[in-house]
């Protein structure tokens, strides 16, 4: 029961966690891209079309991860090398993917999904209390841990970190030192996609294996939020989902143990735990102004 | 080839006033290549979006019903967006206002009187405005990011809108259908022309409320301080502007507004409190903002555009068999247009041959 309870919370947990490490990286080159959740739900749709016309799901994760990066493009061509307004763009991929992915899922309603398999690991899975837990969850939920692990080294481990860093800091001082500030960051935008796109994928393929318009319900902005609440450090924007996870599967096994409280209101908890949560980290001033990308959102014009 | 921005001595009023025609024409030849790949006659699929739904008195009734809650909310977001306060949760605003509107004529049915309409409008503006103002607060007291604060607030009206009308304000009478009782005649707003079609005082109150606040922001110094505070802060602080307050006005003004857009689309088009009162007008709305250039009297045209994509697409959905899901892809991709024409106001674009770009990095790297 507890292990179960576990694992629920570690399949709710990661989506937010993949998509957060994406937005992370992207957010310390400097942009603040607003689309999460247009690329997230175009993740969503193209996998599972992908997975439904081939019958397998690892196709449909390849696909939901090229279709994130390349949508990314769109708002990464407007905000680096228009320099349109970063959150109206960061908008408009939001409003654009939802709306797309409405379109274009619009024959899968209701068509049984296909599901990705548990891990089975002989033995090490059938281990008592532990075994399902670590040995025999989805695969995406070893990635995301890996892709925590890779981001965290990255940033804070080599020197291409560094100059990703420096470049989210003070994008003048990097361009002047003639690091290209613009190609790296349309790498970090396309990587923040490609993340979107496979959290996207998780959550039409291994959470809940079917197509439902706006599936994604928020939590691409959800992601957003971590990434604040994680003042911009991969590690705790592990421990942020996994609590975000623990409050959406609490509320769900409060709805069904039936505790009186009516279920749209257990409903709404975790999105307004989000705004508790960005309360009590933002009133720290000191804490956001040390890690918050000092050039983030601002637009940049190369001087040549 | 590499694209370079080469930015203007001066704004280029020509571009401010022509980008959004550039961005419509772009959608619709975005929206033409959509419909030829979707197996569709491109010509006959645009005539039934943007033609078709002009051509009768209805039918431009039914465009005011659905401009009005467009322009009522864009005017208000547009406050938002030229004072640097990004308040993305006017759906929020629009359902809370909805909400508190229909206390009277949901729990006090048998109060019928002239006064009852006023009193719902009042109180679907002071819903709105509480609404919005929770963001402000936290972003005024707690540095809070108010884009995702009012954002997930948008959830928490929904959820809260469906557990009212399933729960405690679910018809009586209604043989358990997730909806209030129907409002009585007093509570309705009335149609302007009813003779001719459904258009209510809502599209009245859009146009009035469109026109006051142009006014402000181009006549009077409130105006002045929304523009000066959200173009360069610190200017606004030297003038003594202060930037809490700004940030209270604007969201108290655009909640405000969609809530006064909400009870009105309640009491007007609807006549009762569902589950989904907006088909994404808070939204929506947004692109309206950004196309109408943020100036209230552009966004009265916007408004009609979008509203008239809306009409466009159900038109559409029954005459040539287009899905009503592909108008939010067109809303989608105007305001990526709209976006990227902008840049064209400030910058011009040059395009350098990869020769001459190689050429300019030899030099540099001498």
């Amino acid at each position: 029961m507890f292990e179960g309870i576990l694992i629920t919370i570690a399949t709710a947990a990661t989506p937010l966690l993949i998509a957060s490490v994406g937005e992370l990286v992207v957010e310390r080159s400097g942009v603040l891209n607003l689309g999460v959740e247009g690329m997230m739900v175009m993740g969503a749709v193209t996998g599972f079309g992908v997975a439904l016309a081939t019958g397998s799901p690892w196709l449909g994760v390849l696909a939901a991860i090229i279709v994130g990066a390349l949508f990314s493009l769109l708002f990464g061509f407007l905000t680096l090398t228009l320099v349109t307004n970063q959150v109206a763009t960061g908008l408009a991929l939001t409003l654009l993917g939802l709306g797309l992915s409405g379109m274009l899922g619009e024959s899968f309603v209701g068509m049984p999904g296909v599901k990705m398999d548990y891990i089975y690991i002989p033995v090490l899975t059938d281990l008592p209390f532990v075994g399902k837990l670590v040995f025999g969850q989805d695969p995406l939920f070893y990635v995301s841990l890996l892709l925590t692990a890779g981001v965290a080294y990255f940033l804070f481990r080599t020197r291409a970190g560094l100059t990703l860093r420096s470049i989210g800091d003070n994008h003048a001082s990097a361009h002047a030192l003639g690091i290209k500030v613009i190609a790296i960051r349309y790498l970090a935008v396309m990587f923040g996609g490609a993340c979107a796109g496979l959290a996207g994928a998780y959550l039409s393929l291994v959470y809940t294996p079917q197509w439902i318009e706006n599936m994604t319900a928020g939590r691409g902005w959800i992601a957003l939020a971590l990434v604040v609440f994680a003042s911009w450090r991969p590690w705790r924007v592990l421990a942020g989902a996994y609590l975000f996870g623990a409050v959406s599967i609490g509320q769900l096994h409060a709805q069904a143990l039936g505790i009186g409280v009516p279920s749209q209101l257990l409903s709404s908890l975790p999105y307004l735990a989000t705004v508790v949560v960005l309360v009590l980290i933002s009133r720290n001033r000191r804490l956001t102004m040390v890690n918050t990308p000092a050039s983030l959102g601002r637009p940049f014009v190369p001087d040549r | 080839m590499r694209i370079e921005l080469v930015k203007r001595p001066e704004r280029s009023q020509l571009f401010a006033a022509f980008s959004p025609f550039i961005a419509l024409g772009l959608t619709l030849i975005a929206g033409a290549i959509m419909f030829t790949v979707l197996g569709k006659n491109p010509v006959e699929a645009l005539y039934y979006y943007f033609i078709d739904p002009l051509r009768e008195v209805w039918s431009l009734h039914e465009l005011a019903v659905k401009a009005a809650p467009l322009i009522l909310i864009a005017v208000g977001l547009s406050i938002c967006f030229l004072s640097n306060n990004w308040n993305i949760g006017a759906e929020g605003q629009f359902i809370m206002g909805a909400i508190a509107g229909s206390i009277l004529p949901v729990m006090f049915p048998e109060f019928q009187s002239w006064i009852v309409l006023p009193l719902m409008l009042l109180m679907g503006i002071a819903g709105g405005a509480l609404y919005g103002a929770i963001p402000a607060y936290l972003k005024v007291r707690f540095n809070t990011n108010e884009i995702l604060t009012s954002l997930m607030l948008v959830y928490v009206a929904q959820l809260f809108l469906d557990w009212m009308v399933r729960g405690p304000w679910r018809n009586p009478e209604g043989m358990n259908f997730p909806e209030t009782r129907t409002f009585s005649p007093s509570a309705v707003l009335p149609e302007i022309w009813s003779a001719s079609g459904r258009a209510n005082w809502g599209f009245v109150f859009a146009i009035v409320t469109a026109v006051a606040l142009w006014f402000m922001l181009s006549r009077t110094l409130r105006g002045f301080e929304v523009q000066v505070l959200g173009q360069s802060p610190r200017a606004g602080k030297f003038a003594g502007f202060s930037q809490s307050r700004m940030v209270f006005f604007a969201f108290l003004v655009a909640g405000g507004l969609a809530g006064l857009a909400g009870i009105s689309e309640v009491s007007g088009a609807i006549g009762q409190l569902r589950p989904t009162i907006s088909p994404g007008y808070g939204f929506a709305a947004i692109i309206v903002a950004f196309l109408g250039r943020l100036n209230p009297l552009g966004i009265i045209a916007a408004g009609l555009v979008l509203a008239l994509s809306y009409l466009g697409g159900e038109a559409a959905q029954i005459s040539i068999g287009v899905s009503d899901k592909v108008v939010r892809a067109f809303q989608g991709m105007l305001l990526f247009f709209v976006l990227a024409c902008d840049t064209l106001i400030l910058y011009r674009i040059r395009f350098v041959g990869s020769s001459a770009a190689k050429t300019v990095e030899a030099t540099q790297n001498v």
